[in-house]
């Protein structure tokens, strides 16, 4: 089924994909068919610039299992930066 | 003796709703007159190579067949940027979307080899698509819902963009419906094919259903893992014979 569960969150950020390195405004976060993984359903993550046009993205489609490993992984690197007091306070994100 | 097989398949630019210009894939046999058309809606993932491959599938069994770009208002950009572009914003308007069904359509129904005939055929999403067209497009002739999800919708889960349950839409179906489903899908899963029948059944409409065991969502896609060739085979083989009848033979529908 297309689950149409897509959330989306302002970002702070550069990415780079085909057209080079874009400023990143957001991310949308959907659970649904992907274009190209093999899964019938995948966590997709969707960096955008959304004042450059739909091509400005980058996208990783992820097994739901590798989805939530990345978000382990994110979490422990961010801990462990905090612990050298580099990571401040987060500024400028939200979900809406 | 040999038999002639030609088919001219190509992309081109249609006024869609509200004269909007949109892309449009559209794949035809050469050669041949009188020739119905189907309407090809494809499915969230955009207007992808799938979808075209049904689009001349279509016409390698003498339909033309035409595929609207839902998400062409998202571009210019490449049809995987537009889908996630559309997935982000909640997908099209309903009312848009049978607009361009409509006119892509009329498309079909007005070009000199057409035998002015035309279904529709719609795959996960474009199922539902293809249901609300059967109520709410004018002058369909046959419709194909394969494995729509949200025919069956709760209040809560209906917005703006999808303002109306497809279900409370059966009393106006105008045309003979088919459906396809896999009874290990979940949306729809099979008590809610048994409530899409049961409505169906409920205003006299002309409809078959075939449900078929060991199949899930979306299994005639042969670039997914819920492909399953064998119900897939018979499934098109099932949708070739109700267009047959009812696109090509003369057969009416007794919805209308």
């Amino acid at each position: 089924m297309c689950t149409m569960i897509c959330k989306t969150a302002a970002v702070q950020g550069q990415g780079k994909g085909q057209a080079g390195w874009i400023a990143l405004t957001h991310v949308h976060v959907a659970y649904d068919h992907p274009v190209q993984a093999p899964f019938e359903h995948a966590l997709m993550l969707d960096f955008v610039n959304e004042a450059a046009g739909p091509e400005a993205r980058l996208v990783v489609e992820l097994s739901p299992e590798a989805a939530r490993a990345l978000l382990r992984t994110i979490e422990e690197v961010l801990v462990a930066a905090e612990a050298q007091s580099s990571v401040g306070a987060p500024a400028g994100a939200g979900e809406r | 003796m040999y038999t002639y097989e030609g088919m001219l398949a190509e992309t081109l630019t249609m006024a869609g709703h509200n004269g909007d210009l949109i892309e449009a894939y559209l794949a035809r046999p050469l050669g041949m007159i009188q020739v119905p058309g189907v309407v090809v809606i494809h499915h969230m993932p955009g207007w992808d190579e799938w979808s075209k491959e049904v689009t001349r599938k279509l016409a390698y069994h003498g339909y033309a067949a035409i595929c609207p770009h839902l998400f062409s208002r998202w571009g210019p950009g490449r049809w995987d940027d537009l889908a996630a572009a559309a997935r982000a914003a909640g997908g099209p308007p309903d009312a848009q979307v049978m607009g361009d069904i409509a006119a892509a359509a009329q498309l079909l129904r007005t070009q000199p080899w057409a035998n002015g005939k035309v279904g529709v055929i719609g795959f996960c999403s474009g199922g539902r698509h293809a249901y609300i067209a059967a109520c709410r497009v004018p002058g369909l002739d046959a419709a194909v819902d394969c494995w729509g999800g949200r025919v069956v919708v709760r209040p809560e889960e209906l917005n703006e963009r999808q303002p109306e349950a497809p279900i409370a839409m059966t009393k106006d179906m105008a045309c003979p419906l088919l459906g396809i489903f896999g009874n290990e899908d979940t949306n729809p899963d099979p008590a809610q094919v048994d409530r899409i029948e049961e409505e169906l059944r409920k205003y006299g409409k002309q409809y078959e259903f075939y449900r078929y065991d060991g199949a899930g969502h979306g299994f005639f896609a042969v670039d997914r893992p819920s492909y399953r060739p064998q119900q897939a085979v018979d499934g098109w083989q099932k949708v070739l014979a109700f267009f047959e009848r009812y696109l090509r033979t003369g057969a009416a529908g007794s919805s209308r």
